[in-house]
């Protein structure tokens, strides 16, 4: 538990780990395993320690060939050039590609620290051979870590935020931590900053989104509010990433506002048409295949009135699609479902009928590009365009849910920070997505949130017990 | 409370069952949890969930614990998912469901460790007072050599008493088995002799029981241990080799025409120590393990019915070992009467009581291979 005894206020700690997710412990332990002494101060409550590692479910690094849980090789070239398509070729290439070859040891890496992956099943998603699966989620994942983490003897503090730090010209001197309503100083020789991004914080949110930010539902836990980047940006560290970028996929509108997760997560848009609430369609729903369609959509929602839209459908795509947390609304007729939802029932009849005229005839293929397209409707479907005609009828109502920011701190190749004027600061590492900008600059590939955690975790926890014994 | 207000198509009679409902609700749309049992797999082949397959998924779970160590929805998160406990209810609802004769049902409640004793405690007192009425002597003699346990009470009378109680006892559980398996089975395609050996092959090494390898969280829900197994294992072998000391017995006294009791290293003495040691460190173990366990995942209200078979396990072996001790003491009769007390209370427990798991979760173990076979 989180306890203020595995916390000594006299010691000088080697390496001082802020955070508690994926990369955050695989820095503490890698730290620890080259002999460093280690305090990780998690902000969150024991249940919610790890932000988005909590929800995450699989990581996508390199290998060389097929192993017991992926099925095929997944080069190094091949995952850099996923991460050229994701971010439109916007990223520090010596820093990605010398990530992506450290990812090929940390599969087995984590295996060692006690993670266990899914044999391939096949199962729901495509991603066997380029990801593999955390057995039992993220949440597991982080149960390992910790249970390593402990039998190593590096001390962990729960509920136990950091609300300031002692930054003296690119050197790290001590942090505040609160806990149980006091304040104590930290100090240690090194700093490991891998305290996420500030997707939960959305006064920081609204800076940028302006007030459609108040509507945005965050996927993960209210304890992301990035208190620690900002620190570190105040203090002199170089920004990197867009800091109105984020990744926001569209969930079910009936989603908790913070913690919602994987669940609450809707791939139908595909097998429908999508309105916004004066009921009237404003994107292609057949642009492109999973995943690309499924991260677009937040963002197109986010810019919409009130940040609501409606993925309307019919009986013939019920079943096409993975089952979610909600059921969908539903109506005999699609006057009585716009009654349902709020719309204009004279609107939204004309969207459905003008977008049924427009439908041409094709062979339906939702795993594919397929020839089902729209004519003389705008905007266009270009696939999967299919007569909105059987009842009943179905909706879902969706709004954006944020997954995690892009803006953090600039690192080099070393994982350490660097400072505004380009110089390396003395003492200061960083790991996971408060550095993940430096790679991930937009856009996202099911699984590489993780592998930057932990390929920079055990850059900068190395590079951290190094630092401290100098 | 609840947050989420998901709407099932099907309704159910009891609130576990609905609980059980929601959360494979929001289970089939996390998926998380596939690779850790078969409970998940078999969950991802359905869409709604009737009466009969959440008996069913509930009769596959081991209650190993790791989904809800592993599970970022569990309490205090506000979707409150909790599978292990909730399968534990309404599984242990599922034994009272299926009961044969229904009426007896009732048995299944909390007072089953009272019931038990009670019923070991009269057949003991009857044998006594049986024995006393036709010759104190006889109780406190010493007896040696063959038959010498049949002085006591008449090999026939035995027969005819255990002989009866068994036979109620394996139509009552072939009757509860039956409906079962009737509200399970479906429209699945027959898995034939394939499905019938997966089955025991998986329930003879407890498969899923381990967390998917990781190990389960038995004692705390965070650092995993195989003790449960281990203890499970003793507990199951230990039965099986004293049924077949038991039935090695019966072959000797019938086809050979030799009486027990038998020397220390003849086969039904053999198998029965063994397995009574087995049947002693086992529910040890499990009855330990019981305490231990994380009150989260613990459905207090089965505690009774759980502890009331693993002592009338404990007692059998306990008492049966004694026997073995004592058998060229004067004591030998008064133990022999407690232990055939113990014996007799626990076959006429069987159907009401927590051996029904195990027959329950094999044919489920069986469902599943047929379904997996089928292939939907």
């Amino acid at each position: 538990m989180a306890e203020l005894s595995s916390f000594d206020p006299t010691q000088q700690y080697d390496v001082l780990v802020v955070g508690g997710g994926n990369a955050a412990l695989c820095a503490a332990i890698a730290a620890r395993r080259e002999g460093a002494s280690v305090l990780v101060l998690e902000g969150a409550p024991k249940f919610y320690r790890g932000g988005n590692t909590r929800h995450t479910r699989n990581i996508r690094c390199a290998h060389d060939s097929a192993t017991e849980t992926l099925t095929g090789p997944y080069s190094e070239e091949e995952l850099f050039e996923d991460l050229l398509r994701v971010t439109g070729g916007k990223t520090d290439e010596p820093l990605a590609k010398h990530m992506i070859r450290e990812s090929k040891e940390v599969l087995v890496w984590l295996t060692e620290q006690g993670v266990r992956y899914q044999p391939s099943l096949g199962g729901t998603l495509t991603l066997g051979r380029t990801n593999a699966f955390f057995l039992g989620g993220g949440r597991a994942m982080l149960n390992a870590l910790y249970r390593t983490a402990e039998e190593l003897g590096i001390d962990v503090m729960y509920d136990a935020p950091v609300t300031a730090l002692e930054i003296d010209n690119g050197m790290f001197v001590s942090a505040t931590m609160t806990h149980g309503g006091a304040s104590h100083q930290v100090r240690a020789r090194t700093l490991v900053a891998a305290a996420g991004g500030f997707e939960s914080n959305i006064e920081w949110l609204k800076e940028y989104w302006g007030e459609a930010a108040e509507n945005f539902l965050i996927r993960g836990t209210p304890h992301n509010r990035g208190t620690v980047l900002k620190m570190l940006l105040n203090a002199g560290v170089q920004e990197t990433g867009d800091p109105t970028q984020c990744h926001a996929v569209a969930i079910d509108a009936r989603a908790p506002k913070y913690d919602g997760g994987i669940i609450t997560r809707l791939d139908c848009v595909v097998f429908g048409v999508v309105v916004n609430k004066n009921a009237v369609r404003f994107y292609d729903e057949g642009e492109d295949i999973w995943p690309k369609r499924y991260a677009i959509w937040g963002r197109l929602v986010a810019q919409q009135p009130d940040q609501i839209a409606y993925i309307i459908f019919d009986a013939s795509s019920l079943k096409l699609f993975m089952p979610s947390l909600f059921p969908p609304i539903t109506a005999p007729t699609i006057r009585e479902l716009a009654g349902k939802l709020e719309l204009d029932p004279t609107v939204l009849e004309k969207t459905i009928g003008d977008f049924n005229a427009g439908v041409r005839p094709g062979t339906f293929n939702h795993a594919d590009l397929d020839d089902c397209r729209t004519e003389g409707v705008t905007p266009p479907k270009s696939h999967w365009a299919r007569k909105i005609e059987a009842a009943p009828f179905y909706a879902y109502p969706v709004r954006p849910g944020i997954t995690f920011t892009y803006l953090g701190v600039r690192v080099n190749l070393e994982a350490r920070m660097l400072m505004q004027d380009g110089t390396p600061a003395a003492n200061m590492f960083a790991a996971g997505e408060i550095m993940a900008g430096n790679v991930l600059t937009k856009g996202y590939a099911a699984g590489i949130g993780m592998t930057i955690g932990s390929v920079s975790g055990r850059m900068a926890g190395r590079g951290a017990a190094k630092n401290a014994r100098n | 409370m609840r947050a989420i207000d998901m709407h099932t198509t099907t309704t159910h009679p009891t609130e576990a069952l609905r609980e059980a409902d929601r959360l494979m609700v929001v289970c089939n749309s996390c998926r998380y949890c596939e690779g850790l049992c078969a409970v998940f797999p078999a969950m991802e082949r359905r869409r709604l969930f009737n009466d009969g397959d959440l008996n069913y998924l509930a009769n596959l779970c081991h209650s190993c614990g790791a989904c809800y160590s592993d599970c970022q929805f569990s309490p205090p998160h506000e979707f409150a998912v909790n599978v292990p406990k909730t399968l534990a209810q309404v599984r242990g609802d599922s034994y009272r469901a299926y009961a044969w004769p229904g009426a007896l049902s009732g048995l299944f409640a909390r007072n089953g460790l009272a019931i038990s004793l009670i019923a070991a405690l009269s057949v003991a007192l009857f044998v006594l007072g049986f024995v006393a009425y036709r010759d104190p002597d006889v109780l406190f003699g010493t007896h040696a050599g063959p038959g010498a346990f049949y002085k006591l009470m008449p090999h026939n009378a035995m027969a005819a008493l255990f002989g009866a109680v068994f036979v109620y006892a394996v139509l009552a559980l072939t009757l509860s088995m039956r409906a079962f398996w009737r509200d399970i089975a479906g429209n699945t395609p027959a898995g034939g002799l394939a499905a019938f050996f997966q089955a025991a092959k998986d329930a003879g090494r407890l498969r899923y029981l381990d967390g998917g390898k990781a190990g389960c969280m038995n004692d705390d829900a965070e650092a995993p241990t195989d003790r449960r197994k281990h203890y499970h294992h003793a507990t199951f072998y230990g039965f099986l080799l004293c049924f077949a000391s038991t039935s090695v017995a019966t072959l000797y006294h019938y086809l050979l025409g030799r009486e027990a009791p038998y020397a220390w290293w003849d086969l039904p003495v053999v198998l029965g120590t063994l397995g009574g040691i087995g049947l002693v460190v086992g529910p040890i173990g499990l009855l330990a393990a019981k305490f231990k366990r994380a009150p989260e995942l613990l459905d207090e209200n089965r505690f009774g019915m759980d502890v009331a078979f693993i002592v009338m396990l404990l007692l059998t072996s306990v008492t049966g070992l004694a026997l073995l001790l004592l058998r060229a003491t004067p004591a030998m009769g008064i133990v022999l009467a407690i232990h055939l007390g113990v014996v007799f209370a626990l076959f006429l427990t069987l159907p009401y009581g927590k051996f029904v798991h195990g027959l329950y979760r094999f044919l489920a173990l069986v469902q599943y291979a047929r379904e997996s076979k089928a292939g939907h």
